[in-house]
């Protein structure tokens, strides 16, 4: 076997980096337990976990039945064994069934056993929209779990984080949800759908060593630095942003909160204190979406630096349509716009 | 980790994860496959107690021999029209599936799911049960919509999401709503429908009406809890529902086994919850049928719900997005011991002299035809990617009944961001 120094690098897409993430840590951790629909021995529907039965055997890679509250379930009861289970669940858009194995057992198991039982379960699952999914492959419910205390919630927006990203939520203690933005599984995109997609390949951050390395929990990344405005992103709507700005000369900030819960609070004050203006993006339904939490601790933390309202922009308040997809992505146009309102207030 | 095992003399544990016999590559030979005679299933009194039935859990029921012969107490004695009309139903729905395939191909719409080699099994359940009788579908029987006459036309307009689009192109393709039909919107969310047919059925006992309900599921999905859900509520409540289970072998990539095949039959998850329940040759229609017919008199007549696991094979890829060689032998499909559904029913009809080769060609070319003319009215209605069909506006529709204020901010707000940049 030849070792492979973290130096090592090779251009990743998203699927390939948290494929390597999963097979580095199942190699140095045989606690490592990764299952769901599909995931053995045709290695998930997004390819994610291809290869990794066959290298660990299926006593630590198998598929289960169609059931993510069993699955979900049956993950808190092999880390009351001591296993770190990894499951996949095919699509956020049903993760459903196993909300409340995540939330009323997963999420609190911890507190209300004083540490005596925890689950450190990583639940990976591909989310968002932008492939004409509908409404059941094209949700974005990350705001139901920043909801529950006990659960972490991460988004990566490129390779090299979602490895490192991966690694560092396998490695925590405490439940994590690690949600993949499947529009830029391939490559990253910046909203432009009529536009011809660029690889990872072309891409900085595509980048990813071969071997073990991990992204800290809880630390936000300064994608672009600027004084104009502030952008709050994370996934797919990063590369939005930064098309954005990028087009429309505007010298703003962008910063890609990488873990939505617990936030990195201290890189968004010092941010918005910075530039005084402050827009937050989401995909996800606008009412109650983690948009409106981050407004509010914008407001809390940082209001008389505040020369402008706080925009946010989202998805509409309705389900994800099939047809009429980009209408409902918020899109560079919704994004041009509210980041014009909130320079010229 | 938990530290090793305290008693180094006990035989240590070990960890059973299903495989299917046939991976990519290999031969496949179902010999040991035990199909039953045709005709050798007994036909229960529509009013047997379960307990009384359990053995159909575990048996084949089979009308159709080999040669196409019809056998047994089974046999529903269908007039050769009825047989003709399930014909073309059948190809109808084949060639439906092959037109609409080749279209997501071509980049006229984002997806599509056929049910080539399932057909038999919505198109009995579509003549058995009475038109006015609710049907829970899965994504997998569009043979209901079109044995029950619902225009394909509509059907195609779902699917490109164009200007005569039903559901104003919100649904992914395939995913219908026809309750003109009796045929209730089909979810992404899997068995989602079970306990929700369990309750129709309920509502319609609870207020004397003489409609009966029916599900469909796959044989994967049965895992999930909304069946245990349903199996529970319909048999507490004697509830006048059929529940389906097309057990097709395969559950995207997943087979049989990893729900649960290796140790039991599907039908026989019934037994538990008291609940009547057989076994059928998914590939033979008039075994379908008989079953159908049986579980619906028996609902009609308030002697409870009744589940039916046919046993079938999903002949294509899971969807569009898939690729069946990656995780299965390609010889299984023509290795299927059970045979294909409509070459079965044609055999059959020609063995009774009510049909030959020459009307089968000539049927294939009309249903062709008909497909054809059908899809170039429906494209000429717009597809998917040519150009949105439907009005922004209806976007913020039919989510409440009345819009509140925000989604009529919300529109307002759509709409002028379009006229700014210019869309
Ligand atoms: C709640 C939920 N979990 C997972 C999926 C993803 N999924 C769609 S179809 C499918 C396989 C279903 O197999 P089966 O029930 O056997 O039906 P078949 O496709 O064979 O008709 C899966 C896992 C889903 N749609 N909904
Ligand atoms: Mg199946």
């Amino acid at each position: 076997m030849s070792s492979s120094p973290a130096t090592e690098t090779r251009s990743m897409n998203m699927i390939q980096a948290i494929n390597s993430a999963l097979d580095v840590c199942m190699d140095r951790d045989p606690a490592i337990t990764v299952m769901g629909e599909d995931v053995g021995y045709f290695g998930g529907v997004f390819k994610a976990t291809e290869g990794l039965q066959k290298k660990y055997g299926k006593g630590r890679v198998f598929d289960t039945p169609i059931n993510e509250g069993g699955i979900i379930g049956v993950a808190v009861g092999m880390s009351a064994y001591g296993l770190r289970p990894v499951p996949e669940i095919q699509f956020a858009d049903y993760i459903y069934p196993g909300l409340d194995q995540l939330v009323s057992e997963a999420a609190r198991l911890r507190y209300r056993s004083a540490g005596e039982f925890t689950a450190p379960i990583t639940v990976r699952s591909p989310f968002g929209g932008g492939i004409f999914g509908g409404q059941t492959h094209s949700q974005s419910p990350e705001a139901l779990f920043t909801h529950v205390a006990g659960i972490k919630t991460v988004i990566p927006s490129n390779p090299y984080d979602a490895k490192g990203l991966l690694v560092a939520a396998i490695e925590d203690n405490d439940p994590v949800i690690f949600f993949e933005p499947k529009r830029i599984y391939n490559g990253p995109f910046d909203g432009h759908y009529d536009r011809p997609v660029t690889p990872w390949a072309k891409h900085p951050q595509s980048q990813v060593p071969e071997g073990y390395y991990r992204i800290p929990l809880s630390q936000a990344a300064v994608v672009r630095e600027g004084e104009a405005a502030t952008m709050l992103a994370y996934g797919t709507m990063v590369h939005v942003a930064l098309g954005v700005i990028e087009a429309s000369g505007i010298d703003a900030e962008v910063i890609d909160l990488r873990t939505l819960w617990p936030v990195d609070i201290e890189t968004i004050e010092a941010s918005v204190k910075k530039t005084g203006r402050c827009i937050v993006v989401h995909e996800a339904t606008r009412t109650g979406g983690f948009g409106a939490e981050l407004s509010a601790l914008v407001q809390e933390r940082c209001f008389y630096h505040l020369e402008a309202p706080i925009e946010r922009v989202t998805g509409w308040d309705t389900p994800y349509p099939h047809s009429l997809e980009w209408a409902y992505f918020p899109g560079p146009v919704r994004l041009t716009q509210a980041l014009k309102r909130v320079i010229e207030a | 980790m938990a530290e090793a095992p305290a008693a180094p003399n006990m035989t240590p544990l070990s960890f059973h994860v299903p495989e299917p016999r046939f991976r990519p590559g290999d031969a496949v030979d179902y010999a040991d496959f035990d199909r039953g005679e045709a005709g050798a299933v007994a036909r229960p009194d529509v009013a047997a107690l379960p307990a009384d039935m359990r053995g159909h859990a575990y048996s084949l029921v089979r009308v159709l021999d080999d040669e196409g012969v019809a056998h047994g107490p089974w046999n529903p004695r269908l007039s050769p029209d009825r047989l003709r009309r399930m014909l073309r139903d059948m190809a109808l729905t084949r060639a439906f599936d092959d037109r609409m395939y080749r279209a997501q191909r071509q980049g006229k719409t984002s997806f599509y799911m056929k049910c080539t080699g399932e057909e038999a099994t919505s198109i009995a359940a579509a003549h058995a049960l009475d038109r006015g009788d609710m049907c829970f579908p899965s994504y997998r029987q569009q043979g209901l919509l079109i044995a029950r006459g619902w225009p394909i036309g509509q059907m195609m307009n779902q699917i490109y999401s164009n200007a005569g689009d039903n559901l104003k192109g919100r649904q992914m393709p395939i995913m219908y709503s026809a309750r003109e039909a009796g045929f209730f919107s089909v979810s992404g969310n899997l068995t989602t429908q079970y306990p929700q047919a369990v309750g129709f059925a309920m509502a319609s006992a609870s207020r004397g009406d003489t409609r009966i309900a029916a599900c469909w599921c796959g044989e994967g999905s049965t895992a999930e809890g909304d069946f245990h859900s349903a199996c529970t509520f319909a048999a507490v409540y004697r509830a006048p529902v059929i529940l389906n289970v097309i057990n097709n072998q395969w559950a995207i990539s997943s087979f049989s086994g990893i729900a649960g095949a290796e140790a039991t039959t599907f039908a026989a998850r019934g037994i538990g919850y008291g609940i009547a329940s057989l076994r059928v040759d998914g590939n033979d229609i008039l075994a379908c049928y008989a079953v159908l017919d049986w579980a619906a008199e028996r609902a009609r007549g308030n002697h409870g719900p009744t589940l039916i696991e046919y046993f079938t094979y999903r002949a294509e890829g899971h969807s569009t997005s898939d690729d069946p060689t990656k995780y299965r032998s390609a010889e299984e499909r023509g290795a299927w011991p059970l045979g294909d559904p409509i070459v079965r029913l044609k055999q059959h009809l020609i063995g009774l002299g009510e049909w030959d080769e020459e009307r089968h060609a000539a049927m294939d070319k009309e249903v062709a035809e008909f497909i054809r003319d059908e899809g170039r009215k429906a494209e000429a209605q717009g597809t998917l990617h040519d150009g949105l069909s439907q009005p922004f506006t209806t976007m913020f529709e039919d989510v409440f009944e009345e819009q509140p204020w925000h989604l009529k901010e919300q529109s307002a707000q759509m709409q002028a961001e379009r006229k700014a940049a210019g869309i």
